[in-house]
């Protein structure tokens, strides 16, 4: 084998090498970022001096010394700003999972509304989508929160449904009452959980290696369903549900939900909903005709169609935008500032007020939220991976 | 010619007048009254769905259209008003140069008159394609220019003579929202493609402050980088040196835009099939070159009506303004509910306000999907 001599390289000034080009540009990036990112922090550092504040995180264990209208543990103003925070945070978290599965249901309900063969219906479904989806989501909260409060009082309050009565004091749902925490219960709950997830993979297996294919569904239903049941049954119904009933000027029994929660989940769902409709029907209608026909051709029943040749390739279409929705919906959440609802934008913003901790406070919130929708991107994208074409 | 014909080829098969119309078949068109009931009432489940929107109409469409226009009062006072019982309009009228010009000093209101008109104008030339020029580009810089030294009286803090400077302060109505979307576009625009080639870069550095930009950003809600711009920015000034509270509103929202817009053009980015690159290498372009010249024109093209949607998101993100107190038009509606002569109007002053996004969402919708079938006739059936 002869070598080939290879000449000795041209010299070529710096910057027409392209590798030394690019680490030159990108420690000038670096650099300039750093210089920027030190002379805020120096500035910071020689305003809060300036100004008689302070950077730190003493003020989370200090009393917070004001009242959060509603949250799901108990909160007096003696208890921390940090405890103040979780409050507003599991706020933040209660609307937006509330919320969340409420759009999903109204909006997959209105998706597939809007291509019914019903011109009617059709119509007046597309004409609330684009009424929601073209005016500002803020405009829609105030607008809600004001028609709540001009309803009529507890006393008149509107029937909505079977328990359900909106005032201007909010809204009165049934809601189940136990005398003490049923763990048990919740075990059970869990146990059932991973039994079903157990058997739907045995089964799976067996369908692939025998052909027929036992009920896997209503068998994991039940594996869910019925151990809680058996669990409440044993334990002799420690709970029950508490209806809401009018006694004098309110109602007693039920829980009540404030004005400002009821109004801003109605904003949140009603616009997140319109542009999750508009997401359903395109994933649907991005599925071709063809697929029905040749599933159809095959023999194949249509719920299992839909189950296994149609929404499959929709919710590949569907998901990437769905999630994208979801993450709207609870940075949307922080709205709830304007109208009142102690979220945790609401509360940072007291804390801030109190503490002139403006730094520390927004800073936490804005992490939580990036947080958040990390995490909710990272599953999402984990199963909108598992859901993808596999291409070989 | 004149060839010689037999008798027998006289014969020919060409019809030389018109043949009569086939009638359409009769069984396939039904007449419009029974096509009109089939669709409606044709099944049981049809007929259930009709009879609900029905009902649904007449339960809330006539004590709506009662509201709001037969005992509703057009012109008027608040007493007058509360006594028809019905929709409030004077209401509107009366504070509707207020919603238009916010708090700006009444005897120069001409000037933000005059900036809507020019804007008004611009809009108008730019929804044309024939203007779709290198040239548009320069003449909105300068009218953008024009149009904040019209407002406050002076560009880059040098005073224009004659005119007197107005604080933005003072700024307020239709105005502001338009300067916060305008010129959040405006500047959003270039850094949304800097970020989007940042994220695409082979350059570590370079992708991951990109990716971190975009990431956080997109990640917080817009209420944190306005609470960032109106507490923690005027901290890393330098002592002495003060930014507007406008301005300062105005950058969060340019940072906000950035990040979302570069998204769009990074969609746009990865549609460039590969060849196209390396076609633009194989003529000897630089990364500058292909840029410019093959990529980015086919990438911004075929975003643009990803770059209207995320537009008119970014639009209707404007009233969030409200939570930093800065008169854009729905704040200032909001503060003339306060007017202690006209108390108890919400409903109809949010009416007001979201018929005028409506407008103006919906016409930029519709425009965008024109522009789609505009731009890629090859998939219009």
């Amino acid at each position: 084998m002869s070598t080939i001599e290879t000449p000795p390289a041209a010299r070529t000034a710096f910057w027409n090498d392209p590798v030394k080009r690019g680490l030159a540009l990108q420690a000038a990036l670096l650099a300039f970022v750093v210089l920027v990112v030190w002379a805020a922090w120096s500035n910071m550092s020689a305003n809060m001096v300036a100004r008689g504040l302070t950077f730190g995180w003493d003020y989370l264990s200090r009393p917070a010394n004001f009242a959060v209208g509603e949250g799901l543990i108990p909160f007096a103003p003696t208890d921390s700003y940090g405890r103040a925070l979780v409050v507003g945070l599991l706020n933040t978290l209660r609307i937006a999972v509330v919320g969340i599965v409420l759009a999903t249901l109204l909006g997959v309900a209105i998706g597939v509304m809007r291509l019914s063969s019903n011109p009617l219906l059709a119509r007046l479904v597309a004409g609330y989508v684009e009424v929601v989806r073209n005016t500002p989501l803020l405009l829609q909260l105030f607008l809600w929160y004001a028609i709540i409060n001009t309803l009529p009082g507890p006393r008149q309050a509107l029937p909505l449904g079977p328990g359900m009565y909106l005032s201007n004091r909010g809204m009165k749902v049934p809601w189940v009452e136990w005398s003490h925490v049923l763990w048990p219960v919740v075990w059970a709950f869990v146990a059932g959980i991973v039994a079903a997830v157990i058997a739907a993979r045995a089964l799976k297996r067996r369908r692939e290696a025998t052909g027929d294919a036992p009920p896997t569904l209503p068998i994991a239903v039940a594996l869910v369903v019925v151990p809680p049941f058996l669990a409440l049954a044993v334990q002799g119904f420690p709970a029950t549900i508490s209806v809401p009933v009018l006694q004098g000027f309110n109602f007693t029994g039920g829980i009540e939900l404030s004005p400002e929660f009821v109004a801003l989940l109605l904003g949140l769902v009603l616009y997140t909903a319109a542009f999750i409709a508009e997401i359903v029907r395109g994933g649907i209608v991005a599925v071709s005709k063809g697929q029905w026909e040749a599933a159809r051709a095959l023999g194949l029943p249509s719920p299992r169609i839909m189950r296994l040749v149609i929404l499959p390739q929709a919710l590949r279409v569907i998901i990437p935008p769905l999630t994208s929705q979801y993450l709207n919906l609870t940075k949307n959440s922080s709205l709830a500032v304007a109208i009142g609802y102690p979220d945790l934008v609401h509360v940072s913003n007291t804390t801030m007020n109190q503490t002139g901790r403006a730094v520390e406070v927004i800073l936490v919130f804005a992490l939580v939220y990036l947080t958040i929708s990390l995490l909710t991107s990272g599953f999402m994208n984990w199963y909108n991976g598992r859901v993808a074409i596999r291409e070989r | 010619m004149n060839r010689p014909v037999s008798p027998d080829a006289l014969v020919h098969y060409v019809a030389d007048e018109k043949l009569a119309d086939l009638k359409p078949p009769a069984s396939v068109l039904p007449p419009w009254p029974v096509a009109l009931f089939r669709t409606y009432f044709g099944t049981p489940g049809t007929a259930a769905i009709t009879i609900v929107c029905l009902a649904v109409l007449a339960w809330t469409l006539p004590p709506f259209l009662t509201w709001a226009f037969i005992n509703a009062t057009w012109t008027g006072t608040a007493a007058q008003c509360r006594e028809a019982g019905g929709a409030c309009w004077a209401f509107i009228g009366e504070k509707f140069w207020f919603s238009v010009f916010g708090l700006y000093p009444f005897e120069q209101r001409w000037r933000p008159a005059t900036v809507l008109v020019i804007f008004a104008v611009m809009v108008a030339f730019s929804t044309q394609r024939v203007f779709w020029r290198r040239e548009l580009v320069y003449a909105w810089l300068a009218v953008l220019a024009l149009m904040w030294g019209l407002m406050g009286g002076s560009v880059l803090g040098i005073p224009i003579p004659g005119l007197e400077p107005v604080a933005t302060r003072l700024w307020g109505g239709w105005l502001v929202t338009i300067f916060l979307s305008v010129f959040g576009l405006a500047m959003a625009y270039p850094i949304g493609i800097m970020l989007a080639l940042g994220r695409r870069s082979r350059r570590p550095v370079v992708r991951a402050l990109s990716v971190a930009w975009i990431e956080f950003i997109r990640g917080v809600p817009l209420i944190s980088l306005l609470f960032i711009a109106t507490f923690i920015v005027p901290l890393f000034m330098p002592q002495g040196v003060e930014i507007d509270r406008l301005i300062r509103a105005q950058i969060a929202f340019i940072a906000f835009a950035a990040a979302y817009m570069a998204e769009v053009f990074r969609g746009g980015l990865q549609a460039i099939p590969k060849g196209q690159f390396e076609g633009a290498q194989s003529l000897g372009l630089n990364y500058a070159q292909t840029m410019r010249f093959i990529v980015m024109p086919q990438a911004l093209k075929i975003t643009i009506p990803a770059q209207v949607n995320t537009f008119i998101g970014l639009f209707k993100d404007t009233t969030l303004v409200l939570i930093i107190g800065i008169f854009d038009f729905f704040t200032t509606l909001r503060s003339a509910l306060g007017d202690s002569n006209w108390l108890g109007f919400a409903t109809e002053a949010y009416l007001y306000a979201a018929f005028v996004y409506f407008i103006a969402c919906y016409t930029m919708s519709r425009y965008s999907q024109r522009l789609e079938k505009d731009l890629n006739p090859e998939r219009v059936r």
